[in-house]
């Protein structure tokens, strides 16, 4: 996953052609040695759209789970700290959410802001913070409990901090599980709906955007709709089993608490 | 059991009415209009005057509050208004002519996931570690991280283009009516048998990885240890002791991953081109239309909300200390 990381990073160097670059002379074009993984139908060099690809996709990933967990850590000390009527409604709101067709929504939205990377980061983090909101709630409720908590209440400590520097780092163990597992779900979320044609916008490569121009030249072009599907399918794959690994290594008592939250996104 | 039910019922109304307004709020705050593109490459001055007519005919002028409460009151009494694309027809007429075929798609995906994901999960947790088990946990991990639309892809160049055993799009073939009966069933099932396969997928490999994690603390109970220590048969104490208590988590999933079924129908309509409302969904997002979207959202929330209301009940069905009734 280090490596996939890296290939992003580095993209500009390693891409052997510019990947917005047409080439009217090698219109899907096979693999071949100046083109490893071939042309496509504008000839674009696929190896490197697929390397700017990786950029997009890894960002979508990284940032909409960074603000699905800001958001599901905020409301979920709210609702796990101050409980009452403050815990009643946000839990209100994440039900609501829950039943939500997420997809639907996200599409809904999409169709009336104009698609950049930016919105697709935002919309899927605005719409992705349940899950986490949950955990840290629960994990809130068992700790405001615990000795230490309620000494540092008894010796004076603001709410704030109280929260800040004793409880949520206690409360950070299934987070972090959930965002390694939630990345590749924004990942394929992402990639669905530039599929569709609704995600990240031409002529910006994206790997669900290379396989919908693939879709119209198929039966030509097989190279076009393979190897973008074998990234996202690595990625994906690497960043769960990455999760399920931190997941076991932190502490075994919470296989089930993540396994039941965290659910495919999309 | 029918107090609670009816009761869930009547809470579900104030969560349809929260959804609604969320999704009326975001779509007609965000920037962009439909009349944009329907006056498409009129000339300026023309357009002006044309977009500012339309306004007016659909409503579109008002404050926000005011437009919500009008389609609100005509959603009480199931009035979808018309779809704005140039057919104009009534929206409920458009969904219902397309629900019969996505809910008969998710039916079936569901039925199917249940159906092979159970026992799947119920042997890898019984021989735990074994050559099935890891077999079988090699191919969840990947199917989970296949992406739908890439699977599909794959198995229509295969399927379709190469082999040519089986069509790639709609939902029956041009010459369809002049089939026999048989003929027309097996030209229906055909076309399904891709999107179905592709939607299945990713669902069965979380539901047999589910079961398998819920089945294996089960076994580890005490109670699991004496049913067998009372001698009973190896296969009485996983298929009844164990199984009934494994499957609760299950029903509780269940029901919360039905939204995320739902929204898969909607790469897999588009992409073989399959008539349901996924597609129905795309088509008027593409045309901004409004009162498609909004009657797409609110028919498939409360589809999803009546599903959660039957996993819920299940769920007391099958758990017996669970008094739905009686609770609170």
């Amino acid at each position: 996953m280090l490596v996939l990381i890296a290939l992003a990073v580095f993209a500009p160097l390693l891409a052997p052609w510019d990947p917005h670059r047409p080439d009217i002379k090698k219109i899907l074009a096979d693999p071949s040695r100046a083109h490893p993984l071939g042309t496509d139908q504008l000839g674009r060099d696929v190896l490197s759209r697929m390397l700017y690809g990786a950029r997009v996709s890894l960002a979508v990933g990284f940032v909409s789970v960074g603000i699905a967990t800001v958001i599901g850590i905020a409301l979920g000390a709210a609702a796990g700290y101050h409980g009452g009527y403050v815990d009643g409604a946000i839990m209100r709101l994440v039900d609501l959410m829950l039943v939500f067709p997420r997809f639907f929504l996200l599409l809904a939205v999409l169709a009336f802001l104009r698609p950049s990377i930016w919105t697709i980061m935002a919309v899927i983090g605005l719409t992705g913070w349940m899950g986490v909101t949950r955990l840290v709630r629960a994990e809130f409720l068992a700790l405001k409990e615990r000795e230490f908590v309620i000494w540092s209440q008894a010796v004076g400590a603001s709410g704030f901090r109280v929260v800040w520097r004793h409880i949520l780092p206690n409360a950070l163990a299934p987070v972090l599980v959930a965002m390694t597992l939630g990345i590749p779900a924004a990942i394929l979320t992402e990639s669905g709906l530039s599929f569709l044609g609704l995600g990240v916008q031409p002529p910006y490569a994206t790997w669900g955007n290379i396989l919908n121009e693939g879709k119209d030249t198929i039966e030509i072009g097989w190279w076009l709709s393979f190897y973008p599907g074998v990234a996202i399918l690595i990625t994906v794959l690497s960043y769960n089993l990455l999760g399920e690994g931190i997941r076991d290594a932190l502490d075994p008592r919470l296989r089930q608490a993540v396994g039941r939250i965290v659910t495919r996104g999309g | 059991m029918l107090t609670y039910a009816l009761r869930r019922l009547v809470l579900a109304v104030p969560l349809l009415i929260g959804i609604t307004f969320i999704s009326f709020l975001i779509i007609h705050l965000a920037p962009g209009e439909p009349t944009e593109t329907m006056v498409g490459d009129m000339r300026v001055e023309a357009a002006a005057q044309a977009r500012q007519q339309l306004r007016e005919l659909y409503g579109l002028d008002k404050p926000i509050h005011v437009q919500y409460w009008s389609w609100l009151t005509r959603l009480a009494r199931l009035d979808f208004g018309r779809s704005f694309s140039p057919d104009g027809r009534p929206v409920l007429e458009k969904i219902a002519e397309r629900l019969p075929v996505t809910l008969f798609l998710n039916v079936v995906e569901l039925g199917i996931i249940i159906a092979f994901a159970i026992p799947i999960g119920v042997i890898s947790a019984t021989r735990q570690y074994s050559r099935f088990d890891k077999i079988t946990t090699l191919l969840v991990f990947v199917g989970f991280a296949t992406p739908d639309f890439w699977l599909a892809l794959l198995l229509m160049i295969l399927f379709g283009v190469q082999l040519g055993w089986l069509p790639i799009s709609g939902l029956r073939s041009l010459n369809w009516e002049y089939m026999s009966f048989w003929g027309q069933q097996w030209d229906i099932l055909s076309h399904l048998l891709l999107p179905i396969f592709v939607a299945t997928v990713g669902g069965l490999a979380g539901f047999s990885r589910y079961m398998r994690q819920s089945m294996l603390e089960v076994v580890r109970q005490d109670y699991i240890q004496s049913a067998r220590a009372k001698g009973l048969a190896e296969h009485v104490v996983i298929g009844k002791h164990a199984l009934r208590n494994a499957m609760l988590p299950i029903v509780t999933i269940l029901g919360l991953s039905i939204p995320g079924l739902i929204g898969g129908s909607v790469i897999v309509e588009s992409i073989f081109a399959i008539p349901g409302m996924g597609q129905l969904m795309v088509q008027a997002v593409f045309e901004r239309d409004y009162p498609v979207i909004m009657g797409n959202l609110v028919i498939v929330a409360s589809l999803t909300l009546m599903a959660n209301l039957v996993a819920d009940l299940t769920y007391g069905l099958v758990d017996p200390r669970i008094r739905v009734g009686r609770r609170r």
